[in-house]
């Protein structure tokens, strides 16, 4: 951003935001917005609270399991429509279905077939980011391009080889931007099924600071999650950067 | 210079027979009846106006497309598949953009299995062929469209294949490169004892590198007339056929054949 000849680096804005937010909350413009300075106190208090960590725990390892689990299935499933022709009409109206309905009403029937705890959050998880998974694999490997295709047949490649040599690399920056959009699915998925479940996780402590109006905590908390979803896309991001590099140049 | 309107050489035993070749795209008919023999050690082209099934036959020659009716023999035996005898090389050039100009090169043997360090000896050779010394680490987006596609031959070279698919080699590289490129063919085909089998659009570019042109005229793509030209294997200077006489009448004649295609 240049303003008047003046370079601003891309974290102002984040600065003028956060003072707009304190201004906000120190002449109490809007119910619910404490000032943020309360916020990040507030913050050292959540971080501080004896579940906090186990309230963590608890949402990493479902959201790993979860986005494991969706990485497992989606990267086949879509390179199986990706290369199937039979298997993408059979497959594809599903995959529509599910990436552009809200997914959020499905929870309670996901906490009635596996009950109120991690399961449901896990299947939460990985409903949110699969979807997206298995589209991006199946466009990766729809773009690679045919001549490629043709080259590893003229020199003789099996399936397996082309699969392995070809297809898979090809697709890769699809499938990267695939996960990254996965991952942050998937934090919105950790997030929504705890709170629906609410009994466990970060969701529990969601509930108590709303339930109990401690809006600071509250917002302290949303600002961890936003925080580390972005530092894991973040990851994914740098990763695809450097794969562009080499998958760049597609001939 | 003789024309005769099929081929067939006596010299010596085809390696490559095309017989009865059919070729359909649901309605479309792409090829009709085309009978060629392609005998070893020779550079045929496969000449003519866009549409006329020249990279659809060179493609089911390759095994990489199937035909609709007829047969495509090698040593005499039928083939419908790629094979160790064929090699091909791709007109977008086909390299792995990930990997280097040694592992492109080494491609073809990487996927029969052959040990890192034999496979990349013979890349190495063949990188060196091609006059691409010293760029063994770059990568593809690297190099200019003429380099990818030195790239692309040294590939073709390494798998030691019989017969040599070119499918319009040169024509997405720039004017100078181009005829560059075709001296260096010449001079590749004078000491590899290979068959060449070459697709252009190019009338000049197929006068220049071949010892026989097929002429293919389009809707449906037919064998219209097979021209014999000595040009290349009578050893004359690379530089003196671009101003021979006998050159630039072939070029006319060629020329006026295809002319009726066009308008």
């Amino acid at each position: 951003m240049i303003i008047y000849g003046y370079r601003i680096p891309m974290m102002a804005s984040l600065l003028i935001w956060a003072v707009v937010w304190e201004f906000i909350g120190r002449f109490e413009l809007v119910l619910l917005f404490p000032p943020l300075t309360h916020v990040l106190v507030a913050g050292v208090e959540v971080v501080n609270h004896s579940q906090f960590f186990s309230a963590v725990w608890i949402t990493v390892q479902c959201f790993l399991q979860g986005f494991g689990l969706a990485v497992a299935v989606g990267i086949p499933l879509g390179m199986l429509m990706g290369m199937v022709p039979a298997a993408d009409r059979l497959l594809s109206m599903w995959v529509s279905i599910f990436i552009s309905t809200p997914l959020t009403p499905l929870v309670p029937v996901f906490m009635i077939l596996f009950g109120l705890g991690e399961a449901t959050v896990i299947v939460t998880v990985f409903m949110f980011a699969v979807w997206i998974i298995v589209l991006d694999t199946r466009a990766g490997v729809h773009d690679v391009p045919p001549s490629l295709l043709e080259m590893s047949r003229c020199f003789g490649a099996s399936r397996w080889q082309t699969l392995r040599h070809i297809v898979s690399l090809s697709a890769l920056p699809e499938i990267l931007a695939g996960l990254r959009l996965g991952v942050i699915r998937g934090v919105k998925g950790a997030v929504i099924g705890q709170l629906l479940v609410s009994v466990i996780g970060i969701g529990a402590l969601f509930k108590f600071y709303s339930q109990n109006f401690l809006m600071e905590h509250f917002w302290a908390l949303v600002l961890m999650l936003f925080v580390a979803a972005l530092g894991t896309a973040g990851i994914i991001e740098a990763l695809e950067r450097r794969v562009q590099y080499y998958a760049g140049d597609r001939g | 210079m003789t024309a005769i309107p099929e081929a067939t050489d006596s010299v010596t035993a085809p390696i490559i027979e095309v017989a009865g070749l059919h070729k359909h795209y649901g309605e479309t008919e792409a090829l009709r009846d085309v009978n060629l023999e392609f005998g070893h050690g020779h550079l045929t082209s496969l000449l003519g106006p866009s549409g006329c099934g020249k990279t659809t036959l060179l493609k089911i020659i390759a095994g990489l497309l199937p035909q609709s009716s007829g047969e495509v023999r090698v040593h005499g035996k039928p083939v419908a598949a790629p094979g160790p005898d064929r090699a091909f090389v791709f007109q977008d050039f086909a390299l792995l953009p990930w990997a280097t100009v040694l592992r492109n090169a080494a491609f073809g043997l990487e996927l029969r299995g052959e040990p890192k360090a034999e496979r990349e000896e013979k890349a190495r050779k063949q990188i060196e062929v091609v006059g691409l010394t010293g760029f063994e680490n770059s990568f593809p987006s690297e190099l200019s469209g003429g380099m990818r596609q030195r790239v692309g031959l040294a590939r073709a070279l390494a798998v030691e294949s019989e017969v040599l698919l070119m499918d319009e080699p040169f024509s997405a590289v720039d004017e100078q490169t181009r005829r560059k490129f075709q001296e260096d063919l010449l001079a590749l085909r004078r000491r590899e004892n290979k068959t060449f089998i070459f697709v252009t659009h190019s009338i000049e570019e197929a006068v220049y590198v071949s010892d026989r042109i097929v002429l293919l005229s389009p809707r449906p793509g037919r064998v219209s007339e097979v021209i014999d030209i000595n040009q290349a294997s009578t050893g004359k200077d690379p530089d003196q056929i671009r101003r021979d006489p006998e050159y630039l009448d072939t070029v006319e004649r060629i020329w006026h054949s295809l002319r009726a295609y066009v308008e």
